[in-house]
């Protein structure tokens, strides 16, 4: 008989490595549809907003990070000056810088294609690059992601923004859970320390606390302070960078942060 | 300045603070990046700003901390995740419970 053990035994290397190759162009491709697909409530908000077509489309094209577009027309929105939207969005996309730092030993490239990266350097294709085993497939899950979220969060900010009026409430759809709910997804694999969920904890306590008295997107970064402190303290723990390696297939971005320490 | 030309100018500009923001962390000198600690801040600082985004997505409306549809929504995003759902499941999950409960409501 011949069973699936058999069957499993009988594939040889080369097809493994193409398999494993497959399986981070698939999750990166769940990833960029996951993401691209609440460029719809982007588009949507910032028409309503009072931002045109034309700036709602710049902003996901020249902007592309998410968290910094949706700050822009929040500040916008509610009357804010224009230099505090610039402001509230160059806060939230400091992140980037670190995300920055860690990519850019894997994607260090001249020229246009150095630009490019730097432009795709978002959450999720830092995740889904962190979730790789090694260079060479992580190198594959940043550009995969990076440019298939690129590419779909700019339709879906046109889709959106185009047919936001008919659409109504994105809040209807639930667009607003599904990104608290990816934002945890891209959270979960990471909490495999005690550090982390320390320090997971303290951040959500911080963000909450600084919700009421200080101004959009600065709960967040101050939030990144508590990292700050925890990673500046703690020694290196075994537990801290370990991952429990999920199955391939699974869109499962960021098993254990950047780099292990 | 018309208000138009104002927010135009807003869009560009914080477009090329946010991109040079990306470059810079791109340029940082390779040998920071060779510390244990630079690397182990980077590593809790991506989820701290992750489960704050979690918390400020989820919690809150402009500067209010509040208990609605999505925290129904976010805690079977978690019980998905546990359950080692896919992510785009766990996506649509989310937000399946939230428009539910919202149009029960």
């Amino acid at each position: 008989m011949v069973g699936p053990h058999a069957i499993l035994l009988r594939v040889p290397p080369a097809d493994d490595a193409r398999a494993v190759r497959r399986a981070v162009v698939r999750q990166a491709m769940s990833v960029a549809v996951a993401t691209g697909v609440y460029g719809i409530s982007f588009g949507a908000l910032a028409v309503a907003a009072g931002l045109d077509l034309a700036q709602t489309v710049a902003l996901s094209l020249l902007m592309f990070t998410g968290g910094s577009q949706f700050a822009f027309i929040g500040v916008v929105g509610s009357g804010g000056a224009p230099v505090a939207a610039v402001a509230t969005a160059g806060l939230l996309g400091a992140r980037n810088a670190l995300y920055g730092a860690v990519m850019a030993p894997l994607v260090r490239t001249p020229g246009l294609r150095g630009l490019a990266a730097a432009h795709v350097t978002i959450d999720e294709s830092v995740a889904v690059a962190n979730a790789q085993p090694d260079p060479p497939t992580a190198r594959l899950g940043f550009w995969w992601t990076g440019v298939g979220v690129f590419v779909l969060w700019n339709a879906f900010t046109v889709l959106g923004a185009v047919v936001g009026d008919a659409l109504g409430d994105p809040t209807r759809w639930g667009l607003d859970a599904a990104a608290a709910a990816a934002f945890l997804g891209l959270l979960w694999p990471r909490l495999g320390g005690r550090a982390a969920q320390g320090v997971a904890a303290g951040a959500v306590v911080v963000a909450l606390l600084l919700t009421p008295v200080a101004p959009a997107g600065i709960p967040v970064l101050a939030a990144a302070l508590v990292a700050v402190l925890a990673g500046w303290r703690t020694p290196p723990t075994p537990t801290l960078g370990r991952r429990a390696r999920p199955r391939a297939d699974e869109a499962r971005p960021g098993p254990e942060g950047v780099p292990s320490a | 300045m018309t208000p138009y030309t104002a927010t135009w100018l807003a869009v560009l500009a914080a477009s090329a603070v946010c991109f040079a923001t990306k470059l810079a962390g791109h340029r940082v000198p390779q040998h920071w990046l060779a510390q244990p600690r630079v690397a182990r801040v980077a590593s809790l600082v991506t989820v701290a700003l992750l489960g704050a985004l979690v918390a400020v997505q989820a919690f809150t409306t402009g500067d209010a901390v509040v208990l609605d549809a999505r925290a129904a929504a976010l805690a079977a995003a978690a019980v998905a995740l546990a359950l080692r759902a896919p992510f785009v499941v766990v996506v649509v999950l989310a937000a399946v419970v939230a428009a539910g409960l919202r149009a029960l409501s």
